[in-house]
C-alpha cells in the first residue's frame, strides 16, 4: 500500500482563508480546537492555582483586554502608545463614582464603561483627522499630561489618589467575571472584524484616501472604531479599580501604555488572538521575573524590537501557518 | 518681575528649540519619528558624567567624546534596526520607542538617580541682566541655539549634503535618480539627529541633574514643539519654541509651576484642531494629515 502526504487542510479549506468546508467531526474539531482550547484552559485553569497566581491571572486578563483594544485600533490605522490614558480613565470614573456615592460595583463599572469610552472618544475626536505617527505622538502625549493636571489641580484625591472602594462580591466571582469579559472580547470583536464593519476599518488602515472615495465618512468610522477600543481599556481599568481597591495616579503610568503594545507585537498584530497570546506569555514571565524589578521594562523595549525587527508576524501568525501546514499520511488511491 | 520673566521666557524657547531641533531634523528628512531621542539626550549626558567621574576625563574632552558617541549609536541605530522596518510607520515607531524604553529603564534600574549626576557649568559666572540673575550656561544655551539653528540653515541650503537631506525630505523617489543615496542620508540624518539631542544635553543638564524620567520629558517636549510647529519645519520649531518658551514661563510666574505642563498641553489641542499639521507644516500637509 502506497502512502502519500496531504495537508491536513486541504480537503477543508477552501482558497479563501476562512472559508471552510467541514465534512466530519473530525475536520471539525480541526477547526474548532485552537478557538476551544483558550477558552477551556481560562477557564477550568483558575481551579487549579493558588491564590497568589490567581491575582496573577486577574492582570492577565486586563492587560490582555488592553492589548486587545490596542489591537482594535491598530486594526483600524491608528497606532496608540498611550492605552493608559483608556485604562486611567476608566478607572477614575469608576472610582469617583463609587467614592462619592458609594454605587455598587456592578453599576460602577458599566457606567465607567460607557462615559469613559465617550470621554476618551471625544478628548482623541480633534486627533482623527491625523495620520499614523502623528497620532502616536499625541498619544504618548496625554497620559503623561493628564497625570500632572492632576497633580498640579489636586482634583480627584491629586497625588495621594482615592481609596476605599467596595470590592466586588466574592474572590471567585472577581476572577471569572474579567476573564470571561476578555474572552467575550476576544471573539467578539475578531468577529466584528471579519464582517464588512470590519472590512471598512481595515479599509481605513491601508488606504484611507479610498475608502473615503467610496462615500464612507472615515471620521464617523475611526470615532467608533476608537470608542470601541477605549470602552475595552476603561472595563479593564475600571474593574482594576475595584480589584485593588483604590486608584490614583499610577493608573496612567507607562506600564499599561507598553505592555499592551508588547503583548500585541510579541504574540501578533490584527488577529486580536495574538494580543491575547502575548498577554498570556509576557504577564507570567514578568510576574515571574519579579525579583529582577526594573530590569524587566528593558526586557520589554528589547522584546519589542526584536519582535518587530525579526518576527514581526508575531508568534499567533507564525503558530496559525504551522497549524494549518501540518501534513498526514494517507493512501495513494489506485 | 515681568522683565525677569521675559529673560527667562527667551532662554526657555531657546532651551525648546535646542531639544527639539534634532527629533526635527530626522523626522523632516528620514520620516523616522525618534521615539529614542529622549534616551539619547539623557545617554549622552550619562556618558559624559561616566567619562568625567569614572575614567577622570576633563568635561570638555569627554562631553565631545559622548557626542560623538551618541551620533555613532544613531547610525547604528538606524543601519541595525530601522533600515529593516523603513517606511513602515508603525514598526519604526514602536521599534524606536523600544530603544529609548530600553536605554532609559537600564539607567533607571542601574540607579543612576540623584542630584549628584550632574554636568559642571562651562564658566561659573553670573550677572544681572534688566534687573534679574542671570548666568552664564543661560547665556550660552540662546547663543548656541542661535549658532545651531543658523548653521543647521546654512547647512541644508549651501552644501551637497545638505541638499541632499532636502532632496530625499521632498521626494525620495526623485532624489534616487539624481543619485542621492536615499538610505545612506537617512542614517545621517538619524546620527545627526542622535548628535544635536547629544550637543543639548551637554549645554542644557548643566541647569539641572541627569534622571531617566527627564527623558521622557525632552521627548514629550520635543514632540509638542514639532506638533505645534509643524514636523518636519524648522521655522515652524523655532516659531513654536517660543511660543510655548514664553507660554510656559508666564505661566509659571502667574500661575505656578504646575501649570506649564497644561499649557502645552492645550496649545497642542488648539493647534491640533484648528491647523493639524502644524503652523509652519504646509510642505507635507496632504501626507500628515486626511
Amino acid at each position: 500500500m502506497k502512502k502519500r502526504k496531504e495537508r491536513i487542510d486541504r480537503g477543508i479549506k477552501a482558497r479563501s482563508g476562512d472559508i471552510f468546508a467541514l465534512s466530519s467531526w473530525r475536520e471539525m474539531l480541526y477547526v474548532a480546537g485552537p478557538r476551544l482550547l483558550p477558552v477551556i484552559l481560562f477557564l477550568l485553569l483558575p481551579l487549579f492555582l493558588s491564590p497568589y497566581w490567581q491575582r496573577v491571572m486577574i492582570s492577565l486578563a486586563v492587560f490582555a483586554m488592553l492589548a486587545i483594544s490596542w489591537d482594535m485600533l491598530a486594526q483600524s490605522g491608528m497606532i496608540s502608545l498611550g492605552q493608559a490614558l483608556f485604562f486611567g480613565v476608566g478607572a477614575y470614573l469608576s472610582g469617583i463614582i463609587n467614592h462619592t456615592w458609594g454605587i455598587h460595583p456592578f453599576i460602577t463599572i458599566p457606567l465607567a464603561t460607557v462615559f469613559g469610552g465617550l470621554i476618551c472618544t471625544l478628548i482623541l475626536l480633534p486627533v482623527l483627522r491625523l495620520r499614523g505617527i502623528y497620532f502616536s505622538m499625541f498619544t504618548l502625549i496625554l497620559p503623561l499630561m493628564l497625570v500632572r493636571t492632576i497633580e498640579a489641580t489636586k482634583i480627584f484625591g491629586g497625588t495621594e489618589g482615592l481609596s476605599g472602594m467596595s470590592p466586588l462580591p466574592s474572590g471567585w466571582l472577581e476572577l471569572y467575571l474579567i476573564i470571561i469579559a476578555t474572552l467575550s472580547v476576544l471573539f467578539g470583536f475578531r468577529r466584528l472584524m471579519a464582517s464588512d464593519y470590519g472590512l471598512v476599518l481595515k479599509g481605513i488602515r491601508d488606504n484611507d484616501r479610498s475608502v473615503t472615495n467610496a462615500g464612507i465618512n472615515i471620521y464617523w468610522f475611526k470615532a467608533q472604531a476608537l470608542f470601541l477600543s477605549s470602552a475595552v481599556g476603561a472595563i479593564a481599568g475600571a474593574y482594576m479599580t475595584h480589584v485593588y481597591l483604590f486608584v490614583g495616579m499610577p493608573v496612567f503610568t507607562l506600564d499599561y501604555s507598553i505592555m499592551p503594545i508588547a503583548s500585541a507585537v510579541v504574540g501578533g498584530v490584527g488577529s486580536f488572538a495574538g494580543a491575547m497570546l502575548g498577554a498570556t506569555i509576557l504577564v507570567p514571565l514578568s510576574e515571574l521575573l519579579r525579583g529582577i524589578g526594573g530590569l524587566r521594562i528593558v526586557l520589554y523595549g528589547l522584546c519589542l524590537v526584536i519582535f518587530i525587527v525579526a518576527i514581526p508576524e508575531g508568534i499567533f501568525h507564525y503558530l496559525q501557518r504551522k497549524y494549518q501546514q501540518v501534513e498526514r499520511w494517507v493512501d495513494v488511491d489506485r | 518681575m515681568f522683565a525677569g520673566t521675559l529673560v527667562y521666557a527667551i532662554v526657555n524657547s531657546f532651551t525648546l528649540i535646542l531639544l527639539a531641533i534634532g527629533f526635527n531634523l530626522t523626522f523632516g528628512i528620514s520620516g523616522v519619528a525618534n521615539f529614542a531621542y529622549g534616551a539619547l539626550y539623557v545617554m549622552s549626558a550619562y556618558l559624559s558624567w561616566m567619562m568625567m567621574n569614572l575614567i577622570g576625563l576633563p568635561f570638555f574632552p569627554s562631553a565631545i567624546l559622548s557626542i560623538l558617541a551618541t551620533t555613532l549609536f544613531g547610525a547604528l541605530m538606524y543601519r541595525l534596526v530601522l533600515l529593516r522596518v523603513r517606511g513602515q510607520a508603525l514598526s519604526e515607531v514602536i521599534a524606536t520607542f523600544g530603544i529609548g524604553l530600553s536605554i532609559l529603564e537600564l539607567f533607571r534600574y542601574l540607579g543612576f538617580v540623584g542630584f549628584e549626576y550632574t554636568l559642571p557649568v562651562f564658566f561659573d559666572h553670573s550677572f544681572i541682566v534688566a534687573g534679574t540673575y542671570i548666568d552664564m550656561q543661560r547665556i550660552f544655551i540662546v547663543v548656541l541655539g542661535l549658532l545651531l539653528v543658523v548653521s543647521l540653515w546654512l547647512f541644508t541650503h549651501h552644501t551637497s549634503t545638505g541638499l541632499a537631506f532636502r532632496g530625499i525630505a521632498q521626494d525620495e523617489r526623485t532624489a534616487l535618480t539624481f543619485g542621492i543615496d536615499s538610505d545612506w542620508i537617512a542614517t545621517l540624518s538619524v546620527s545627526m539627529g542622535a548628535g544635536l539631542a547629544a550637543i543639548a544635553a551637554t549645554i542644557i543638564i548643566p541647569l539641572g541633574s541627569i534622571s531617566p524620567s527627564e527623558g521622557y520629558d525632552v521627548l514629550i517636549k520635543a514632540l509638542a514643539v514639532c506638533i505645534i510647529g509643524g514636523l518636519g519645519s524648522t521655522g515652524g520649531v523655532i516659531a513654536a519654541g517660543f511660543i510655548i518658551g514664553f507660554a510656559e514661563r508666564f505661566t509659571d510666574t502667574y500661575f505656578g509651576s504646575h501649570w506649564t505642563m497644561i499649557v502645552s498641553l492645550i496649545a497642542i489641542l488648539i493647534v491640533l484642531v484648528i491647523k493639524p499639521s502644524g503652523l509652519f507644516g504646509q510642505q507635507k500637509e496632504l501626507e500628515e494629515r486626511i
